[in-house]
């Protein structure tokens, strides 16, 4: 009988390795042949670089030919102001719509929660006319009025039901001092949502950072590319030179896992409690 | 009686002056993200909905078409040939990620709620790794890894001896759209695995342990005390994944281009409809056109989502606590 656990346990692990073997193995092979010389990427794919393979030259190339710095502060600018101002909506919003009783407040919630659902995508025709008649084609701000709406549904939806939670002496007490409303969000309730702001942060971040769409419409110039599409265009044109090609996937990889050792238990913390709900 | 109509008066007129006396401050917190939301994601929905009544002039002016653009993609081949494979291709699409990604995920998720399986955090975090990369990356990624170039995974395969296996399967016109299902698959399978992990967490313990009692061995009190509770779970994941599908864009442009090769057999919709917008080859963009496909997509995914709302959602609400 115990014996038996043991196998079953045993089993279990494996599969699971099994699986995080398949999720990894092909990011690991990039990352590692991204340090290796032409050569020794097609001799020994599998094989760790050696002194005798190791070589920087496909970011050497990447760093000359391309402008990653540019893309790369297009992208950090987008998602960073874009981040601060759908947080800061959205919790504004968020905090009407679960505190005051006014007409129309169910409907509001509704109608704000219907962006969840339609991709905003299809309204792209509209959409990119907008922006030419606003004179903000090839602007980063086009892409983060875009990006804002887009986060906002989402964002409004989760600090909602978070807001909705906050126990009700805190702000009582904060009334009765005389103190006033707007003063009440910023001081009193603002900190208080921390930890709901931390899920609804990575939750907005990560599809703006990761989009192709809108900056291939919207922004595709040479000084507003975003890294995911200075990435696809770079490789585009050195589709044989896979130093380079390497080198940029790594490029665009390692941003992505820093961020995502730093915050990977908020992340999954986020989607296991809104998913309980 | 008397005290209690002048309580209803009261209440009456407190309504009645509710829009006058609306609270400032109501205001100033909604206003922000009412207006950007409605302005450049509301509007611009509504209004391309609009647009695809229209027709495109040589000049590039719009007039008033009804429902032309409809009746062209219907009945033109030229434009229903394209448009059909376009749909065919998504809900293959699609079928590959329901019967592929989402078992998937029901299997890691059950095996991490295990209750002696130690360090499932390192798992989790290690096999949502990937969802979180760009679609973009992704595609190159798999692109390099599948190369007969490369031969990384003619080599792989040598290794249990199937090397003779090997096809340049993102370039045949038979494997090529499979093949991008599983690598879209492979890097969403992050999603359904976490969700149903955290609704399987939620099942109190005490109902599996009564099961526990009874001398339920864990396959079962998965199939008939979790499964069940967790039906919920598995039919929002099923809408998220039908959602995301039928917006998929990215993968295919990013490793096959707009032109959705070999011979359009990797074509979906997105792709459909960024070739309609901007147009490719010989092809003209239009704006008219491009309005109607995604009005379309539209369609499709709000027939998905109603499906959802009120068919199975609302049948699975019986089943829950």
């Amino acid at each position: 009988m115990e014996s038996r656990r043991y196998l079953g346990t045993g089993v279990v692990h494996l599969i699971l390795l099994s699986y995080t073997a398949i999720a990894l193995f092909p990011i690991f092979m990039i990352l590692i042949n991204a340090f290796k010389s032409r050569k020794g990427i097609f001799k020994a794919p599998l094989a760790l670089p050696d002194a005798e393979t190791f070589s920087v030259v496909g970011f050497t190339k990447v760093l000359q030919k391309s402008n990653f710095e540019v893309y790369f502060t297009n992208s950090i600018t987008v998602t960073v102001v874009t981040l601060a101002i759908v947080l800061l909506t959205a919790a504004m919003a968020a905090w009407a719509l679960a505190e005051y009783k006014f007409p129309g407040n169910t409907l509001l919630g509704l109608y704000l929660a219907l962006g969840i659902m339609i991709p905003i995508r299809l309204g792209s025709v509209s959409i990119l006319q907008l922006i030419v008649d606003l004179n903000l084609v090839n602007t980063l701000t086009a892409l983060i009025l875009v990006y804002t709406a887009q986060g906002l549904p989402l964002a409004v939806f989760i600090l909602t039901e978070f807001m909705r939670q906050i126990p009700n002496d805190l702000k009582e007490a904060a009334r009765c001092d005389g103190i006033n409303e707007y003063r009440i969000f910023f001081h009193v309730i603002l900190p208080l949502t921390r930890p709901a702001i931390a899920t609804v942060a990575v939750f907005t971040m990560v599809p703006i950072w990761n989009d192709l769409w809108f900056p291939l419409i919207l922004a595709p110039s040479e000084g507003t590319q975003t890294i995911t599409l200075g990435v696809q265009q770079f490789i585009g044109q050195y589709v044989t030179d896979w130093n380079a090609v390497l080198a940029s996937l790594t490029l665009a990889i390692v941003p992505i896992l820093l961020l995502y050792v730093l915050f990977s238990r908020q992340l999954i913390r986020g989607l296991t409690a809104g998913a309980v709900k | 009686m008397m005290a209690n109509d002048a309580l209803h008066r009261e209440e009456a007129e407190e309504q009645k002056s509710g829009w006058r006396d609306f609270p400032t401050h109501i205001v100033i917190f909604l206003a922000p993200a009412t207006i950007v939301y409605t302005l450049f994601m509301v509007y611009p929905l509504i209004d391309s909905v609009r647009l695809s009544f229209y027709g495109t002039a040589e000049d590039g002016q719009f007039y008033f078409a009804g429902l032309q653009n409809y009746v062209v993609m219907m009945t033109d081949t030229l434009w229903s040939e394209p448009f059909w494979n376009a749909l065919k291709n998504n809900f293959i699409f699609f079928l590959m990620h329901m019967l592929v990604q989402n078992p998937i995920g029901l299997l890691l998720a059950a095996l991490l709620s295990l209750p002696q399986v130690t360090g499932r955090s390192t798992y989790r975090t290690l096999i949502f790794f990937p969802t979180m990369l760009s679609v973009v990356i992704i595609g190159f990624i798999w692109q390099l890894i599948l190369s007969p170039l490369w031969g990384v995974s003619e080599s792989l395969l040598g290794y249990i001896g199937l090397e003779a296996w090997f096809r340049p399967w993102l370039g045949e016109e038979g494997t090529a759209l499979l093949t991008l299902s599983l690598i879209s698959v492979w890097q969403f399978v992050g999603i359904p695995m976490m969700l149903i992990y955290a609704a399987l967490l939620s099942i109190p313990d005490d109902l599996t342990d009564a099961g526990v009692v009874d001398g339920a061995n864990h396959f079962w009190i998965f199939l008939y005390i979790k499964l069940p509770l967790i039906l919920p779970a598995i039919a929002m994941v099923s809408i998220l994944t039908f959602v995301a599908n039928f917006n998929a864009f990215d993968l295919i442009y990013a490793v096959k281009g707009a032109l959705a090769g070999p011979n359009f057999s990797t074509d979906i919709m997105g792709t459909f409809f960024y070739r309609t917008f901007f147009g490719f080859q010989l092809q003209l963009g239009s704006p008219t056109m491009g309005a109607t496909v995604a009005t379309l997509m539209f369609l499709v995914i709000l027939i998905g989502v109603m499906l959802y709302l009120f068919g199975i959602q609302r049948r699975l609400n019986r089943f829950q606590l």
